[in-house]
Order: structure tokens, then C-alpha cells, then sequence
């Protein structure tokens, strides 16, 4: 299959879906964001009058987005900060409930963050092997990509980093190695969140490499990034999210361009 | 596999049905014509228990590694593995054997050992559902993060506590045999004790996580419950001798006995401690060790899967 896809650009053509998204709704509940009075008394009396929500503010994140992803596509999610990409990419990939509606996938989606949660009070070295078993990686596996892993991440460039506690890493280099440990894996449907954004020029465009690569293999892939170049460098269709709501969803060149006017003003 | 009757079947689609048939079919419909499956659905409780087997390593090495990770900014390191526990038992026989002299029953030479194992035993529970309920709430980046059984992180906790609490027995072994308590065939009973008690421990972790993702609050709670608990559960004084003096009518020696706490530190006792025979153990004691272990690891597990899909929202 992988080798079929590399070849063949045009099997975004084929009309199989991947990714189902049924009128999804997102809403996340905040604890202690209530706006009222904020002391102990209120509170109480909140919980003796039985009222829960009052402590509660309810943020709609997503509201009711529809569309149907192919295989073979390459589908860049754009929109301003705070319009619900990532809260939708989580959805999708069923880390987070829908409130309504239904999001239905062919086998389970990976989520490329660079935010997985890793422990900074590990070795770079056992952070790789925790990283990888989460992913449901065997320790076989893991042995065998180990080198890789490290190489690709550039960690011990500067020296002997990897068996130190990550808490000793600048941000870039973590994020780096979270990006790497991340992109180990091969994915059915890829979901990459900000990914480019991290480390240094080289970096960038080794990550950009290797997410041309896993886009290859994959059978989907979804990228959120703010940078419209590398949008379009990797992307065929673009969805617009503003607000919760889509607002576009089209041919890459369209809709960057549609956005691309929208925010010079 | 043949590469071009396969690329040439997908463009003839393609071009055949420029709209495509699927056009206009509802969501679910198209969903179940290409086997498309809810995202994040929660599945069967057999393949839920698979899933989590599956990811038994992840389990071990999260364990392992928050552990590890817990005294690595110390100076000292991993000696407060040991440290630790060992302070712990002397801040207690400060308190109730030397101030309160709590020892009149038994002499030193039993007290300090039932003190140390009752101390370790019910810091085993009360850690393991301390953990429990920030094993979700305290991670929700990693459960947002990454795809696996959300029930691997409170059972990694719970296993987290068993492996701390080996090295405090390790500890509790030089003082039993500093006191003059040698190994003996019964010691052997330690082993079922602490299988019985981590199957407990595990499901209250389980509880915990559960109800914790839901109702933070309890994080700010659970403290004095589980205080409340320690002092009911004769952790440093025997509860059975206190109430006897007492004048309690049997049945209340009888409830309080079968709490599970209760229940596992006096086997370790009995199992332990030369002094301390079978006429201190409560009527039924390895039913209910086991009836506990099971109602709570059980229980536990169901009540968690029940929300798995849950977890995520925060």
C-alpha cells in the first residue's frame, strides 16, 4: 500500500473514506473560570443550594463540524488561535468526547504532538522507551529504532545529552525529542500538531522530510500548523475552522488564499 | 500485489462517478459501508482487559519510571526509598511509643515491630488511593496525548506503591530482626497477603481515578478520610484490646475487624511477628482478605471501564 500511494500521487482521487466527522460538537467545562464571586462563602452556598453548574463555564469549542476525509489526502486545518484545530484533531482522534454528533475512522488515529507527555525527570534515554510503549510500540521495536530515534532528533550533536534528565534540555531540544519519539511510529490515519513549528532551521526541515515520509505510509493525514508555506508544501485540501465553526473547506490554493486575504486585513 | 490494475481500478471509479454513489448517503450509513468504526468508542470489557494486557510493559516501565523519577532532584536519591518509610515508622513510635506509650501491652520488643508493619501496610493502601485519584486528573496530558486503556495509568500507580512498598519491607525485615524476630515458615504468608492486598489496592485506585477525573475535590479530601481510616484500623495500637477495654459489645470488634485495612495488617502481622497468634486475628480473616480483593479489584476494574470514554474531557 505504502508503495502505491508514493507512487501514485492521484490515489487522493479514490473516493475511500478514512475519517468520518458527523456534526461534532465539543464543549470543555471549567472549573473555577465562573465569573461571579469567587470566595468560599459563594461557593458553599452554590453546593447547599444545589445549583453545580453555577461553578462551571461551559466553553463550546467545536460546533458542528461535517466533513469526509479520503485516503491518500493530505488535509491542512488552518484558522486563528483558539478556533478549535487542535480540540478537533483530538476528537478525531477520540482522545476527547464529542458533546453530539459522531467522528468515525478507519482504524485508530494517531495524534503527532508535540506535547505528549513525556517525564522531565528522566533520562532522554528511558524517555524514548516510555514514549514508544505508550504508543503501543513493542520493546523490540523500540530497541531496534533507538538509534534512529536519537539520531533524528540531533540530541547528542552538542554531546552526551541523552542520558541526562530532560528538565536539563533547552525547550528546543525537548521538543525536538518529543518530535522524533513521536514520528517513530508508522500511522493509519496521522494527526500532526504544530509539529513543524519546533527546533532550529535543520531541524525543521528534517521533520518536514520526515513527515513527507509518513504521509507516504499513511493512509490520511491531518496537519494544523500557522504556517501557511508549509501548509502548502504538504497539504491537497484545506479546512478553515474560525470559531468553532468551518468555514471553508476546499483546494489548498483556494482556501489559504480565501484566509490569507482575510487575516492581511 | 500489482500496482497498476490497482491504481487504474481507483481512477475508474473515480472517473466513472465524478459524483461519487456515496454522495449524499448519511454519515453513519457511509461509515458502515467502508467499516469505518466510532472514533474513541468504548469497547467490550474482554477486549478492554486484552487491550490493557497488551500494553502490560508501558504499565511496568510508567511505574518504574515515576519512582525513579520521584527522588531524582534529591540529593540523596534513591536512599530516600529507604529513608523515607524508615522516618516515617520513628516519627510514630515517637508519638505512641515513647510519649503515649502505647507498648504497655506487649513490651518493646513486639510493639516496635507490630508499629512498623502496621504503619507500612496501611501506607500501602492510603498512597494507592492517593494516587488513584490524580492518576487521571494529574496526566490528562498524556490522556490527550496518546491512545491506550486509560486503565493502565491507576494500575501503574497502585504498582508504583507495591515496589515502594517492598523497599520499606525490606527495611521492616532489619528491624524485625533486630528485635529478635527470625525468619520463620510463616513468613511465607507475606506473599498471598500482598498479592490479596494489591488486588485491593489496584481497584481503589480504580475508584479513585474515576471518581477523581469527575469531582477534583476529592484530591482536597481524601487526606482526612484516609487519617480517619488509619486510626480506625488499629495502625498503631491494637484495636481489638482497646475495644475489649472498653467493654465494646463484640459485634463492633467484629465491623471494625473486617475493615480491609485492618484485615491486611494484622495477616502481615500475624505472618511477622512471633508474639502476635491467631487469637488476635478477626473470625473468617482470609475470606475477607480475599472476599475484599476481589468485591474491590473487580468492582474497581468495571467501574472504571465504564467511563473510559470519559476520561479525556477532564
Amino acid at each position: 500500500m505504502a508503495d502505491q500511494n508514493s507512487v501514485d500521487k492521484t490515489a487522493a482521487s479514490s473516493r475511500v473514506p478514512t475519517v468520518i466527522a458527523d456534526d461534532v460538537h465539543i464543549v470543555y467545562r471549567v472549573y473555577g473560570g465562573n465569573t461571579g464571586r469567587g470566595s468560599a462563602t459563594a461557593a458553599l452556598n452554590r453546593i447547599i443550594k444545589r445549583k453545580p453548574d453555577a461553578g462551571v463555564r461551559e466553553v463550546h469549542a467545536v460546533k458542528g463540524v461535517s466533513f469526509t476525509a479520503y485516503r491518500g489526502q493530505a488535509i491542512g486545518l488552518i484558522g486563528s488561535n483558539g478556533s478549535g484545530k487542535s480540540t478537533l484533531l483530538k476528537a478525531i482522534a477520540g482522545l476527547l468526547p464529542a458533546e453530539r454528533g459522531k467522528v468515525y475512522t478507519d482504524g485508530q488515529p494517531s495524534l503527532l504532538g508535540v506535547n505528549a507527555a513525556l517525564m522531565n525527570d528522566l533520562t532522554g534515554e528511558k524517555n524514548v522507551m516510555l514514549g514508544g510503549l505508550a504508543m503501543g510500540m513493542t520493546r523490540e521495536q523500540i530497541r531496534e529504532r533507538y538509534q534512529s530515534i536519537v539520531d533524528f532528533s540531533g540530541i547528542n550533536e552538542k554531546g552526551d545529552f541523552i542520558t541526562l534528565p530532560m528538565r536539563t534540555y533547552s525547550s528546543g531540544m525537548a521538543a525536538r525529542l518529543r518530535f522524533s519519539i513521536a514520528a517513530a511510529k508508522d500511522h493509519d490515519v496521522l494527526m500532526i500538531d504544530e509539529a513543524l513549528a519546533t527546533g532550529d532551521r535543520s531541524f525543521q526541515k528534517r521533520s518536514e522530510a520526515r513527515i513527507r515520509e509518513l504521509r507516504k505510509e499513511a493512509g490520511t493525514v491531518f496537519l494544523v500548523s500557522h504556517n501557511n508555506k508549509s501548509i502548502r508544501d504538504t497539504c491537497d485540501r484545506v479546512l478553515w475552522l474560525e470559531r468553532g465553526e468551518l468555514l471553508m473547506d476546499g483546494p489548498t490554493d483556494e482556501v489559504v488564499r480565501a484566509y490569507e486575504k482575510e487575516t492581511a486585513r | 500485489m500489482s500496482t497498476v490494475s490497482e491504481t487504474t481500478h481507483d481512477s475508474a471509479v473515480a472517473l466513472s462517478a465524478p459524483p461519487s454513489p456515496d454522495d449524499g448517503l448519511p454519515a453513519a450509513e457511509l461509515a458502515k459501508k467502508y467499516g469505518l468504526a466510532v472514533s474513541g468508542a468504548r469497547p467490550g470489557l474482554g477486549e478492554y482487559a486484552r487491550q490493557l494486557w497488551d500494553r502490560r510493559h508501558f504499565i511496568v516501565a510508567f511505574s518504574r519510571a515515576k519512582l525513579t523519577a520521584q527522588y531524582s532532584k534529591a540529593k540523596l536519591g534513591q536512599v530516600w526509598q529507604v529513608a523515607t518509610p524508615l522516618l516515617n515508622a520513628f516519627v510514630y513510635f515517637l508519638i505512641f511509643g515513647v510519649l503515649m506509650d502505647a507498648k504497655r501491652d506487649m513490651g518493646p520488643d513486639t510493639y516496635i515491630p507490630f508499629l512498623v508493619t502496621g504503619v507500612f501496610v496501611f501506607t500501602f493502601t492510603q498512597t494507592s488511593a492517593m494516587a488513584g485519584v490524580r492518576a487521571i486528573s494529574g496526566n490528562l496530558g498524556l490522556v490527550r496525548a496518546l491512545h491506550f486503556p486509560r486503565a493502565a495509568l491507576p494500575i501503574s500507580f497502585a504498582l508504583q506503591q507495591l515496589q515502594q512498598l517492598l523497599y520499606s519491607m525490606g527495611v521492616l525485615i532489619v528491624i524485625l530482626v533486630g528485635f529478635g524476630h527470625f525468619p520463620k515458615l510463616s513468613w511465607l504468608l507475606i506473599f498471598p497477603t500482598l498479592v490479596l492486598q494489591f488486588a485491593f489496592n489496584t481497584g481503589l485506585a480504580l475508584i479513585m481515578a474515576r471518581a477523581g477525573s469527575k469531582t477534583p475535590d476529592l484530591a482536597q479530601l481524601l487526606p482526612f478520610i484516609t487519617r480517619t481510616w488509619m486510626y480506625a484500623s488499629g495502625v498503631m495500637y491494637s484495636m481489638t484490646d482497646q475495644l475489649k477495654r472498653a467493654h465494646a459489645p463484640e459485634w463492633v470488634i467484629d465491623v471494625l475487624g473486617a475493615n480491609p485495612a485492618a484485615v491486611y495488617i494484622d495477616l502481615m502481622r500475624f505472618a511477622l511477628i512471633d508474639g502476635y497468634g491467631a487469637d488476635k486475628l478477626p473470625p473468617h480473616v482470609w475470606a475477607l482478605a480475599l472476599g475484599w480483593a476481589l468485591l474491590l479489584g473487580l468492582g474497581g476494574f468495571v467501574y472504571f471501564w465504564k467511563a473510559e470514554e470519559q476520561y479525556g474531557r477532564g
